[in-house]
């Protein structure tokens, strides 16, 4: 379904994706792993078009996504962001219902409110924090209202970006099983990218490996667990020995 | 000698270096000005940004400009009337007061202290939004950062500085008014008369246009600095300085272009 044919991103002299090429399968869970710094969130920029490759070419059903209608192509992908992502100056239901209240399908106030409040209930929050501000929330919580944004619009492809990272392994198993429940029942594609291996394993079908700009490994869950590649082996157990740098 | 030619060498360098940056910067500032204009007339429009941006920028800098230009009013006439009685011309102070505020203190002093407070302010909020992927995500939310957040800023910010500047105006002859009448014993509907005789509509419209131009630079420098705000709070402290130093150096050079077009002809 998004196809990346030797990408290659750089931000001035520093080379952060040296020829990604990857296949992600439509309706499946890919997790990427990798070190930090290794270009993970500039591999999901490039794809959403936020950030330009400098070569290479992505793929979404066959067709390039740098030319055509860009609001069509971005109706179909959800985000989470690392840090949520909310903006501050709109209330939390605002938050969640920004893309219902635009474009050709937009909603009116009163039924995109109404959306927003059904998905913070799928992602277990009540309708008393709708009119609180993002300020207003603990982190956890701002990570699931960043949650309902991005699935507001039942959208064909989720992105996660580091869905738990900040949050205490309670929360963190909390969004772990509302991704996995989520992407399930709503039939997406999913691409997360964490640093987390509970999540990798909660999460995951397919686990990929960048490191060095370039995608090391591919496969399942299960076989990530019996590989000997030492590149995985290093990470899964977060040893300090081995082919990766432990000081980047 | 070698030593000493590649010394030269070296310093010219840099210089031309910070001349190269220096014009792309330019450069740069002008397609991103440029960019807003085409999406100003281009949909969608978002009207709430805009009305909360002319309450911030417009009512909000109310206050700064008013103590400005009152203080401004009557620090001229005090000056005024020491300068003219040097040629017994302190019959002068109402006439001048009145047009040294609508076509040079008023907007140049309200543009600089709106540059201040508005163009810090918005870079700081779009250099944070920019920090925390604020902007990446509205992209991702099939909105366009420059409609969402630029084009309402700058249209308030163009539209509202006029406003203010007429209001700085007023305020700031009043303020000339008071310190002529109560300090320098002028008779008070002397004074008003000789205002009022003296004063050309082209002097308030010149001042009210330039008020528009300063208004537009400094929510498009704001606006540039924020959206292009380096990373963490050293970043957005970057580019809100960037922002104010730049607005005010170009609200300065634009004035003296402006003055020249108006007044040389």
């Amino acid at each position: 379904m998004i196809t990346l044919n030797s990408v290659h991103k750089s931000f001035k002299d520093k080379h952060v994706l040296r020829g990604i090429t990857l296949e992600i399968p439509r309706s499946g869970s890919l997790v990427v792993i990798g070190g930090s710094g290794t270009g993970k969130s500039v591999l999901l920029k490039c794809i959403l078009g936020l950030v330009t490759p400098d070569q290479g070419q992505i793929l979404l059903d066959g067709k390039d996504v740098s030319v055509g209608n860009r609001e069509a192509f971005l109706d179909r992908f959800g985000m989470l962001f690392q840090g949520g992502a909310l903006f501050d100056s709109l209330n939390i239901w605002e938050n969640v219902g920004f893309r219902l209240r635009r474009g050709p399908k937009a909603l009116n106030k009163s039924d995109a409110r109404d959306k927003a409040i059904e998905k913070l209930r799928r992602v277990g929050l009540g309708p008393e924090v709708a009119n609180l501000y993002p300020a207003e929330l603990s982190g956890g919580m701002q990570k699931r209202v960043g949650l309902a944004r991005a699935i507001a619009t039942a959208p064909e492809i989720i992105f996660f970006d580091e869905p738990t990272t900040g949050l205490d392994p309670i929360m963190a198993g909390v969004i772990n099983d509302l991704i996995r429940e989520i992407v399930t029942e709503m039939g997406a594609t999913a691409v997360t990218i964490t640093h987390d291996m509970t999540s990798v394993r909660a999460i995951a079908d397919q686990v990929a490996m960048i490191h060095d700009g370039t995608i090391k490994w591919h496969g399942t869950v299960s076989q990530m667990n019996e590989t000997t590649d030492p590149y995985v082996d290093q990470f899964i157990h977060g040893s300090a020995t081995g082919p990766i740098a432990a000081l980047r | 000698m070698t030593q000493i030619n590649i010394a030269i060498q070296q310093f010219l360098g840099a210089i031309g270096h910070l001349a190269f940056d220096f014009l792309a910067q330019i450069g740069r500032i002008a397609l991103f000005g440029m960019s807003a204009l085409r999406h100003m007339v281009t949909g969608p429009f978002y009207p709430r940004e805009f009305f909360t941006a002319l309450v911030q920028i417009g009512w909000f800098s109310l206050p700064v400009v008013g103590l400005t230009a009152v203080f401004t009013g009557g620090a001229l006439a005090l000056q005024i009337y020491a300068g003219g009685a040097r040629f017994s011309a302190e019959a002068v102070v109402p006439s001048i007061v009145a047009i040294g505020m609508v076509r040079e203190l008023g907007p140049v002093l309200g543009g600089l202290m709106v540059a201040a407070r508005v163009a810090s302010s918005i870079a700081a909020e779009l250099g944070t939004m920019k920090v925390t992927e604020q902007i990446d995500a509205l992209q991702t939310l099939s909105t366009h950062p420059m409609k969402y957040l630029a084009v309402p800023r700058i249209l308030a910010a163009t539209l509202s500085m006029p406003i203010l500047v007429a209001v700085g105006d007023a305020i700031g002859i009043m303020g000339g008014y008071l310190v002529g009448t109560h300090r320098l014993g002028f008779n008070a509907a002397t004074y008003l008369k000789n205002t009022v005789d003296f004063l050309e509509a082209w002097d308030v419209g010149s001042g009210l246009i330039k008020g528009a131009v300063f208004g537009f630079i400094v929510a498009l420098l704001g606006c540039y600095h924020g959206m292009n705000s380096g990373r963490g709070a050293q970043g957005v402290g970057r580019a809100t300085k960037s922002a104010v130093v730049g607005a005010s150096v170009l609200i300065l050079a634009s004035n003296y272009l402006l003055t020249e077009v108006f007044f040389t002809s």
